[in-house]
């Protein structure tokens, strides 16, 4: 079962210049109780979103009409938290193909990959810089390119490297499913099983 | 080279290893709850497949049941399906489901143990970050998302990448009032929420050695919330003597047989870590957190950091965390209002919590303000302690046991921290929202949130002692 295929993309940004985002900001448990994967993106960050009486908040990024765009750049230790994939769901269900952060949480970034989202981990620098283009105009433009590994900001044209495992690379550039690959060992893991001594 | 506990435990559970990728891990058990696997099961029967090794996986409903009324219809619609769920795939499937009223149901991470499916030298998964519980008997135990725990039913393996090594060593005797809850909040203040992210962490040292099985669950616990991908302690004659009679643990020749390979697991002398850290437990006070990430705790007679001490990158995030729990820069934790006491979670829901909870209020009186929610962990914690009579010592005092589930660790069944409302409690989680839409959390041990019923605010348990 394929995933979605990431190859390039060039897009403005929603900057969300917070620093340890956790999995419940991104999805509040009690939106939690569904057993689809879909819909999760109507409640993206719902607290910081809506109100008490569900009306927008006009100062949360994702309610300014001034940004938009399929990349979501926030601070740093970006998905902490609660392993739940709904946050990755969400913000894909959102309409986000990557999220930039300086740093991300283990699982959150598993998940991510999983789910034909990219996390692109850049320095410090790189991340403040992305900010401080978006603050002076929204519409300022980044450029992920997976098979080169790089990001660039459009508007100054400084690009940076970023890692991807070569495994997860190839799964993304094609649309692999980690499952399918793993049904394809069966006999390997049948093999390993039999040999377990303890 | 000799090798860590970690390395031991991991290389012997590698199917294959993907160049320039992760590795194929093998997996000894899985552990399901209602929340993170109906999607999963709904992938299988989408390929058309059916769980590959039912017998390696146990499953029970935690997150969203009530801790009142549990023989009723849960009310929450979407919270009994979930529930509902559950069973139907379980059954389906042929996996060991223990639901609500069944004597074993409970937390997920507190009856591994408890039943014996946590083993040394295991590798445990469940769709749950706080899996790294069962690090505390020498497992390699973490958390995944739900597509990881497709892959588990799929194939009983995962694809993870090796994480670094990193030890943390806690030498010394630690001061009276203070346990293992303020020992992993003292670390988890000293290096961040996200100090220990990419690695797998031992926790070594005489302190750590000194605690009991469930002290030692809660530091593992908590891992997590320093970022690791686990952590776990090399298991001994306490986890042994924990793990002996227990429901799934090994008997006759098979205990002989297990017990001389558990007792090899632990890290050489000569074994390399990527990085160490060192902690006196002589500088441990009792602890609790004051901000909304769990590395913002400090002793507690100590205070909040003023502004100028917080480094200027995390400036915009401290203000925001100080305007969200409406706390000063710079004041002191005593004192401060608390009106919800929260004892319970996969951290601090196990017998021995209740006994320390319930010794510490023996022939006191809850405050008038406060609101108590006292929750065990597992069918079988609630049993013990009623067993023992530490329902009646709770009465006496102004308090209930409610039944098992996650309660108020998570706004997700019925019971929320309202908002603008302050909370001790011992749960692991202090994120924004975490107990309830605009609830204000500070998390502490069992006897904290003892002292902080008692007087209705933030109190150092010391003084009772
Ligand atoms: S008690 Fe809390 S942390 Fe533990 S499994 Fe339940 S919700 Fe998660």
């Amino acid at each position: 079962m394929a995933i979605d295929k990431f190859v390039t993309l060039k897009t403005t940004c929603v900057p969300l210049p917070v620093e340890n985002v956790d999995t419940d900001q991104i999805i509040p448990a009690r939106f939690l109780k569904a057993t689809t994967r879909d819909g999760f993106g109507e409640n993206l960050f719902r607290d910081w979103r809506y109100d008490k009486s569900d009306k927008p908040v006009k100062e949360f990024v994702l309610n300014n009409p001034a940004y938009s765009g399929k990349v979501l750049a926030a601070g740093k230790n970006f998905g902490s938290g609660s392993s739940r994939e709904h946050a990755a769901w969400a913000i894909h269900d959102y309409g986000f193909k990557a999220v930039v952060s300086s740093f991300f949480a283990d699982i959150f970034k598993n998940n991510a990959l999983n789910n034909g989202l990219l996390p692109v981990q850049v320095s410090p620098e790189f991340l403040a810089k992305i900010f401080k283009e978006i603050d002076k105009n929204p519409e300022t433009e980044v450029e992920i390119n997976l098979e080169m590994q790089k990001i660039t900001l459009l508007s100054t044209g400084e690009s940076e490297n970023f890692e991807i495992s070569p495994y997860k690379k190839k799964c993304l550039l094609n649309g692999y499913d980690d499952i399918d690959y793993l049904l394809s060992i069966k006999d390997k893991i049948e093999a390993f099983e039999a040999g377990k001594s303890i | 080279m000799g090798k860590t506990l970690f390395d031991k435990v991991w290389d012997s559970h590698v199917v294959s290893q993907i160049e320039g990728g992760p590795s194929v891990l093998y997996i000894d058990r899985h552990l399901v709850h209602e929340v993170t696997s109906p999607q999963a099961f709904a992938g299988l029967d989408r390929r058309g497949i059916s769980v590959f090794r039912p017998q390696n996986t146990v499953a029970t409903p935690d997150h969203n049941v009530p801790t009142v009324n549990q023989d009723l219809t849960i009310q929450d619609k979407l919270s009994r399906m979930q529930v509902e769920k559950l069973k139907e795939n379980t059954k389906k499937h042929g996996i060991n489901h223990y639901g609500l009223n069944h004597p074993y149901q409970g937390i997920v991470h507190v009856i591994g143990p408890e039943l014996g499916l946590t083993q040394p030298g295991m590798t445990i998964v469940c769709g749950d970050s706080h899996t790294s519980t069962h690090g505390a008997f020498g497992c390699v135990a973490f958390g995944i998302g739900t597509s990881e725990v497709e892959m588990v039913l799929a194939t009983q393996c995962i694809l993870q990448p090796k994480p670094k090594r990193m030890r943390i060593t806690v030498d010394g005797k630690l001061k009276k009032g203070v346990g293992a809850k303020d020992i992993i909040l003292y670390i988890i203040s000293k290096i961040s929420a996200s100090g220990a992210t990419g690695y797998f962490v031992e926790y070594a040292g005489s302190a750590i050695r000194n605690l009991s099985m469930e002290g030692r669950m809660t530091i593992c616990n908590m891992s997590i919330e320093m970022g690791a991908r686990g952590g776990h302690i090399a298991p001994d004659a306490t986890t042994f003597e924990y793990i002996k009679g227990r429901e799934f643990a090994p008997k006759g020749d098979e205990w002989e047989k297990k017990l001389a390979y558990w007792k090899n697991l632990f890290t050489d002398d000569d074994a390399v870590f990527d990085l160490e850290l060192n902690y006196d437990a002589a500088d441990i006070e009792p602890m609790i957190t004051y901000g909304t990430n769990p590395g913002m705790g400090v002793g507690i007679t100590g205070s909040i950091p003023k502004l100028d001490e917080i480094e200027e990158s995390t400036k915009a995030s401290f203000m925001k965390s100080m305007k969200y729990m409406d706390f000063e820069a710079g004041s002191n934790i005593l004192g401060k209002t608390v009106d919800y006491v929260f004892v319970g979670s996969c951290t601090n829901g196990r017998i021995e919590d209740l006994r320390a909870f319930a010794k510490f209020v023996e022939g006191k009186k809850k405050a008038d303000n406060i609101v108590a929610w006292i929750v065990p962990g597992s069918r079988q914690v609630e049993a013990q302690a009623k067993a023992e009579g530490l329902d009646k010592v709770l009465e006496a005092a102004g308090f209930v046991l409610r039944q098992p589930g996650c309660s108020a660790c998570l706004a997700m069944n019925d019971d929320k921290i309202p908002e603008g409302n302050y909370a001790v409690s011992t749960s692991n989680r202090n994120f924004e929202g975490r107990q309830g839409p605009g609830a204000r959390t500070m998390l502490a041990s069992p006897i904290t949130a003892a002292a902080a019923a008692i007087t209705g605010k933030v109190t150092d348990p010391r003084e009772f002692l």
